[in-house]
C-alpha cells in the first residue's frame, strides 16, 4: 500500500508550474506536496497502544473474514500528514474571510476551552437528568439569551444547522395549519432568498413561488400582496437580505401575510447586521432560525458543523419539536421529550434529531454571548454595519454597486462585473484576490445580480486590515478592467492553479482505489459514467 | 469588547469616508419605531474572560462526567478513549476556522482529507462511495429513506423493530408532512429479529426496510436473507450502525447486500457532547450516486496537472436544484468528520480490529459478571459491545438508584419507551474499552444491592 499511484504524488506533479520551477519530491521550500493515507500508510501500522491483547470472539458466524483496507500511520506521521495538509488551507486565523451571506469572524478559543470542559464534552445525552442538571441549565440559559435578542416567545434549541433550523420552522407552520384544519400549500419565497429555503419548503411538502425584487433589490410588497390568498401557508424572507439590503417593508409584510392568514418565516442568517438594534419580534416574524456559528462565533470547521436554534412567535411556539430542556420554580431543569410531552407541550410537531442538539456548539455560543454582553452585542451589529458600509463606499468607484444608491447597506456590499474588459468575469477577481493573500468573496450569489460579488468584512476586523482589502481589490479589479491576461490564469501562488470542476462532475472519482494493473479491470472511478 | 478592533477614531474616520454623520444613519432603513435605543433590559453587560470562565466552569461541574467513574451508556453514543493528538489536530486553526471549501485552490487541507474520509467510510461500511458526512445518524437514516422513495418511487418504509426509537421518531416527524406510510413497532424481549416475518413483508409497495445492526438491544444478525428478499422485491435495504467499532470486527452491512449504509460516526474521534455536534455517515452502492444527499468531494486535476480535489455533483444541491434539489442540506460535519478520519488513520486497520476485540473482550467479561446477579439474565445471545439486560423489576428506578451510588449503568428501555410497559424490565448496557475490570465489579456489586 505504500506505492504512489499512477494517479497521485509523484515527483513530476511539480512540473509546469506557473515559475515552471520542479523539484524531484514535489515539495517547494515551506510548501509541502501530501499524498493520500492511502498511499502512504500500512493496513498493519498503528498510531495507537493497547495494553492488552484481543479475546477469543463470539460472534455468531458474523466476524470479517476479508480484509477492510484502512491505512494506518503511525502517531508521528499522523501529526504530520494533517499539519501538512493544514497548511493547504485558507482560515479566518490567517486573514480575512470575506464571504457575503456565511459570516465568517474571529473564533474566540475561550470558546473552544469551556466546550472541553469534561462536563460538558464528556457527558452522554441519556444520562440520568439528576447528573446533567448543568448541561441543562446551560441550554435553558442560551434558550433565555436568543429569546431576548429576538423578542420572540419561545425557541426550539435541537435545529443541527441553519437549513435544519428553517425546515423546523417551517414544520411548525405545516402544524400551525393543521391545528387550525387549513390546508394551505404554497410558501412564497423571494428570489433573493438562499438556495436552502426552496430547498426547505419542498422537502417539507409545500410548493413554492417566486416573488419578484424590486429594481432596488427588496421585495416588491406590491407583488406579495396581490399573490396571497387562502392557499399560501407563508412568506420565507431573509431580512437583512442577500443584496445586503434591510427589508424596509418588514413590518407590512407581516401584517399582510397574517391577515391573509399565512406565517412568516425569517432567515436569520445575517442577525449579526441587526443583533441589539431591532428585535425580530418587533417586525413581526414568526420563525427565525439563527445560525450560531455566523451571529455567535462558533467555528464552522471547513463546512461544519453548524447549529440552528429556531426562535418562535407565540403563535407557533407550542407546535415546537422535542426535546427541550424546563426549567422549574425550585430551579431544577427536566427535558421534555416523547413520554412527558403529552402533559407539558401536547401540540409539538414530534423530534427532528436524536438527541438535544449541538450542544458543543451551545456551550461556545453562551460563552461568546456572555464575553459580550448586552452592549457589546449591539457594537457588534453596529461595527458590521459600519465595515460593510466602509467597503462599500471605498470600492463603489471601480466595482458597480447596484443598489449602492439607494442608501447604506447592512452587513455587506454588493458589486457586479459590469465594466471588466472582454472575456473576465467575477471569477477572475475571485482568483486574482486569492494571489494577494484573501480569501475570495462570495461570488455569483444572490442570483438576482449579474456576476454579483457579496463582500461581507464582519465585525472582527480592524480599519487596517480593511484598507488593505480595499486597496487589493481595486488592483485587481483595475487589471479586469484592463484585460491583464495574467488574471485569467490566477491563482498563481496558491498550493494548486485553477482545477478542472467539470472533470470531477463528468467522471467522479469519489473514494481511492488501487492503481489499476490490467487496463481492463473494473474501477470504482467508473462509478456514475458520463 | 476584546474581540472588536475599531477605535473610536476608527469609527469617527470611516463614517467620514462614507459620509455618514452617525453609526445610527447607517440604520436608517429600520423603521424608528422598531429600532432600540440601548442595550437591551434583562441581559447582563460585557464580561471579563476569568468571570465567563469562572461561570462556565460552574455550570460544568454541575454535570457528574462520563470519565468520574463507572460509566456504562450507549444506546447511540459511545464513550472511547480518544488520542490526544485527534483533538490537538482539529484545533489547528487552519481546520477548526476554515469555511466550506468552495474555493478548492486554497482549501485542498479540508478537501483531501473530505476525500480520505469518503474513502475510509465507504470501506469500513462496505459500500462503493460515501458522502462528506450529514449532521448526524438519526437525520441521516430519514435522507435515506427519502433517497430510496426517488430510486424507487415508492413510499412505504418498513422499519425493523430493533431501529434506535428516536431515529423512528425522526422519521415518524418527517412522514407526517411528507407522505411516506411507515411500518414500524417496538421490539419483543427475545434474542433475535424476526427477519423471515420482516422478508415476507417486503412487497412492490415497498421502497426500502430499514434495519440496524447491531440492533437497539445490541443483537446481530444476518441480513443478506433479507438484502436478497429486497432486491428481488425491487425495494432497498438501508441499514443503520451506531456503533461503527464494531464494524472492526463483524461484517460489514455492504458485503451482506445493503444498498444504503447510514450511521452515526461519533464513537471514533468524536466525543459524547451531551447528544451533539456528531457526524452521519452515508454510504450506498455506486450506481445511486446521483441521488446521495450532503456535500461529495472527488478528485481532478489543476491546471498544471497536479492531483487535487473539489466538492463534484453539485447539481444535487440546493444552492443550484433549489426546489428541486436532493435534499435541503446546506452543510456538513467537517471538523467532526475530520476527527474521525485522524483516530481512524492512527488506529488503521491492525488498531480497529484490537479495539474492536477489546471492547468485545470487555463486553463479555462484563456479561457473565452481571448475569451472576440474582435475577438479572442476559438477553442477547451474540452480541459486539453492548447488549440488553433483563432485570426483575423495572429498569428505570434502579437506573436512578445506581446513579446515588455514582454508577452509570445503562439506558433503560423505559426511557426509550415509555409506553411499552413490557420492555420496562430491559437495561441496555455499553461496555467498551474505557470500563475497566474494577468498574464492572463494582457495577455488579451496586446492582446486586439496589435489587435486594
Amino acid at each position: 500500500m505504500s506505492t504512489p499511484n499512477a494517479s497521485g504524488w509523484r515527483p513530476e506533479m511539480n512540473a509546469g508550474g506557473a515559475d515552471d520551477s520542479t523539484t524531484f519530491t514535489g515539495n517547494r521550500a515551506l510548501m509541502l506536496e501530501e499524498p493520500l493515507i492511502f498511499e502512504i500508510g500500512s493496513t498493519e501500522t498503528t498510531g495507537v497502544d493497547f495494553d492488552e491483547v484481543a479475546p477469543a470472539l463470539d460472534l455468531g458466524g458474523l466476524a470479517r473474514s476479508a480484509p477492510i483496507g484502512l491505512p494506518g500511520l503511525s502517531e508521528g506521521e499522523t501529526v504530520r500528514h494533517y499539519t501538512r495538509l493544514s497548511r493547504q488551507n485558507y482560515a479566518i486565523d490567517l486573514g480575512l474571510f470575506p464571504l457575503g451571506s456565511c459570516t465568517m469572524k474571529h473564533n474566540p478559543r475561550l470558546n473552544e476551552r469551556v466546550a472541553r470542559m469534561p462536563g460538558f464534552a464528556d457527558i452522554h445525552p441519556l444520562q440520568p437528568q439528576e447528573t446533567v442538571q448543568g448541561a441543562l441549565a446551560v441550554i435553558n440559559e442560551l434558550a433565555m439569551w436568543l429569546i431576548k435578542l429576538t423578542g420572540m416567545h419561545g425557541v426550539a434549541m435541537t435545529p443541527k444547522a441553519g437549513a435544519h433550523g428553517e425546515l423546523c420552522g417551517i414544520l411548525c407552520i405545516k402544524a400551525a395549519l393543521e391545528a387550525r384544519g387549513e390546508d394551505r400549500r404554497v410558501l412564497l419565497v423571494p428570489e433573493s432568498a438562499h438556495g436552502t429555503n426552496p430547498a426547505t419548503a419542498a422537502f417539507a411538502g409545500f410548493s413554492v413561488e417566486d416573488i419578484p425584487a424590486t429594481p432596488e433589490g427588496r421585495v416588491d410588497l406590491a407583488a406579495l400582496k396581490a399573490r396571497l390568498g387562502p392557499d399560501v401557508a407563508g412568506v420565507m424572507i431573509t431580512n437583512p437580505n442577500t443584496c445586503g439590503l434591510f427589508e424596509r417593508d418588514m413590518k407590512a409584510i407581516s401584517d399582510a401575510v397574517h391577515a391573509a392568514g399565512g406565517y412568516v418565516y425569517c432567515d436569520g442568517a445575517n442577525f449579526n447586521a441587526i443583533v441589539g438594534k431591532v428585535r425580530p419580534g418587533d417586525l413581526g416574524v414568526d420563525a427565525m432560525h439563527i445560525n450560531l456559528h455566523k451571529t455567535f462565533s462558533t467555528p464552522h470547521g471547513g463546512g461544519g458543523p453548524g447549529s440552528g436554534p429556531v426562535v418562535l412567535s407565540e403563535a407557533l411556539a407550542p407546535y415546537g419539536p422535542i426535546p427541550y430542556a424546563a426549567r422549574y420554580a425550585d430551579g431544577s431543569f427536566k427535558l421534555v421529550e416523547e413520554e412527558s410531552a403529552g402533559a407539558e407541550h401536547p401540540e409539538t410537531f414530534g423530534r427532528m434529531t436524536a438527541f438535544h442538539g449541538q450542544m458543543g456548539m451551545f456551550t461556545r455560543a453562551l460563552t461568546y454571548m456572555l464575553s459580550h454582553g448586552a452592549d457589546g452585542l449591539q457594537q457588534v451589529a453596529e461595527d458590521a454595519v459600519l465595515n460593510a458600509n466602509y467597503i462599500l463606499r471605498s470600492l463603489d468607484d471601480v466595482l458597480e454597486a447596484p443598489f449602492g444608491g439607494s442608501g447604506p447597506c447592512m452587513h455587506e456590499a454588493l458589486f457586479t462585473d459590469n465594466g471588466l474588459a472582454e472575456g473576465f468575469s467575477t471569477l477572475d477577481i475571485a482568483k486574482g484576490i486569492i494571489d494577494e493573500g484573501f480569501h475570495p468573496m462570495t461570488v455569483y450569489f444572490p442570483l438576482v445580480v449579474h456576476g454579483a460579488m457579496l463582500i461581507e468584512p464582519t465585525e472582527t476586523e480592524s480599519k487596517a486590515v480593511l484598507d488593505q482589502f480595499v486597496g487589493a481589490l481595486r488592483s485587481v479589479a483595475l487589471r479586469a478592467k484592463n484585460g491583464d491576461p495574467a488574471l485569467k490564469s490566477a491563482p498563481h501562488f496558491a498550493p494548486r492553479a485553477r482545477l478542472d470542476e467539470t472533470a470531477a462532475a463528468r467522471k467522479p472519482i469519489l473514494t481511492w482505489s488501487e492503481p489499476v494493473v490490467a487496463p481492463d479491470t473494473p474501477s470504482l472511478s467508473e462509478i456514475g459514467g458520463s | 469588547m476584546r474581540y472588536l478592533p475599531l477605535t473610536p477614531a476608527d469609527r469617527s474616520a470611516m463614517l467620514a469616508t462614507i459620509g455618514a454623520a452617525t453609526i445610527d444613519d447607517l440604520f436608517i432603513d429600520v423603521p424608528a419605531e422598531a429600532r432600540l435605543d440601548g442595550p437591551i433590559a434583562d441581559l447582563p453587560g460585557h464580561a471579563s474572560e476569568l468571570a465567563v470562565e469562572r461561570h462556565m466552569g460552574a455550570l460544568a461541574r454541575r454535570n457528574r462526567a462520563a470519565g468520574d467513574g463507572p460509566f456504562f451508556l450507549g444506546a447511540g453514543a459511545y464513550r472511547h478513549h480518544v488520542p490526544a493528538s485527534v483533538d490537538h489536530l482539529i484545533q489547528r486553526g487552519e481546520f477548526l476556522t476554515a469555511y466550506t471549501p468552495y474555493q478548492p485552490e486554497i482549501a485542498q487541507g479540508t478537501l483531501q482529507m473530505l476525500f480520505e474520509f469518503q474513502s475510509q467510510i465507504a470501506r469500513l461500511l462496505g459500500t462503493d462511495v460515501a458522502n462528506a458526512s450529514m449532521y448526524d445518524g438519526s437525520t441521516a437514516c430519514w435522507e435515506a429513506v427519502v433517497m430510496a422513495r426517488r430510486i424507487t418511487k415508492r413510499s412505504k418504509a418498513l422499519f425493523s423493530t430493533g431501529v434506535h426509537p428516536h431515529y423512528r421518531s425522526v422519521a415518524r416527524t418527517m412522514a407526517k408532512y411528507t407522505g411516506d406510510a411507515l411500518v414500524e413497532g417496538d421490539p419483543e424481549l427475545v434474542p433475535g429479529t424476526d427477519w423471515a416475518a420482516l422478508a415476507a413483508a417486503v412487497d412492490k409497495e415497498v421502497s426500502c426496510v430499514v434495519v440496524q445492526y447491531p440492533d437497539i438491544l445490541g443483537r446481530i444478525d444476518d441480513m443478506a436473507a433479507l438484502a436478497s428478499a429486497c432486491q428481488a422485491a425491487g425495494a432497498l435495504l438501508i441499514a443503520v450502525v451506531t456503533e461503527p467499532v464494531a464494524l472492526g470486527l463483524i461484517k460489514s452491512p455492504g458485503e451482506m447486500g445493503a444498498d444504503i449504509v447510514v450511521g452515526e460516526g461519533q464513537s471514533i474521534g468524536v466525543g459524547l457532547q451531551f447528544g451533539g455536534p456528531y457526524v452521519g455517515l452515508f454510504a450506498c452502492k455506486a450506481k445511486y450516486v446521483r441521488q446521495m444527499p450532503g456535500r461529495l468531494c472527488g478528485e481532478t486535476v489543476d491546471a498544471n496537472g497536479k492531483r487535487g480535489f473539489v466538492l463534484t455533483l453539485s447539481t444535487r444541491e440546493q444552492h443550484i436544484r433549489r426546489e428541486k434539489a436532493t435534499s435541503n442540506i446546506c452543510t456538513n460535519s467537517g471538523l467532526c468528520a475530520l476527527a474521525f478520519s485522524i483516530h481512524m488513520t492512527l488506529l488503521g486497520e491492525a488498531g480497529l480490529r484490537q479495539l474492536a476485540s477489546i471492547n468485545h473482550g470487555r463486553a463479555k467479561a462484563a456479561a457473565a459478571e452481571l448475569a451472576k446477579v440474582p435475577g438479572v439474565s442476559v438477553l442477547n445471545t451474540t452480541f459486539f459491545n453492548e447488549f440488553t439486560l433483563l432485570l426483575p423489576t423495572a429498569a428505570r428506578p434502579v437506573v436512578h438508584q445506581l446513579a446515588e451510588r455514582d454508577i452509570l449503568g445503562g439506558v433503560s428501555l423505559g426511557r426509550l419507551y415509555p409506553d411499552n410497559a413490557g420492555l420496562e424490565n430491559g437495561l441496555v448496557v455499553a461496555v467498551t474499552e474505557t470500563c475497566t475490570a474494577e468498574d464492572i465489579s463494582a457495577f455488579a456489586a451496586a446492582l446486586k444491592e439496589v435489587l435486594a
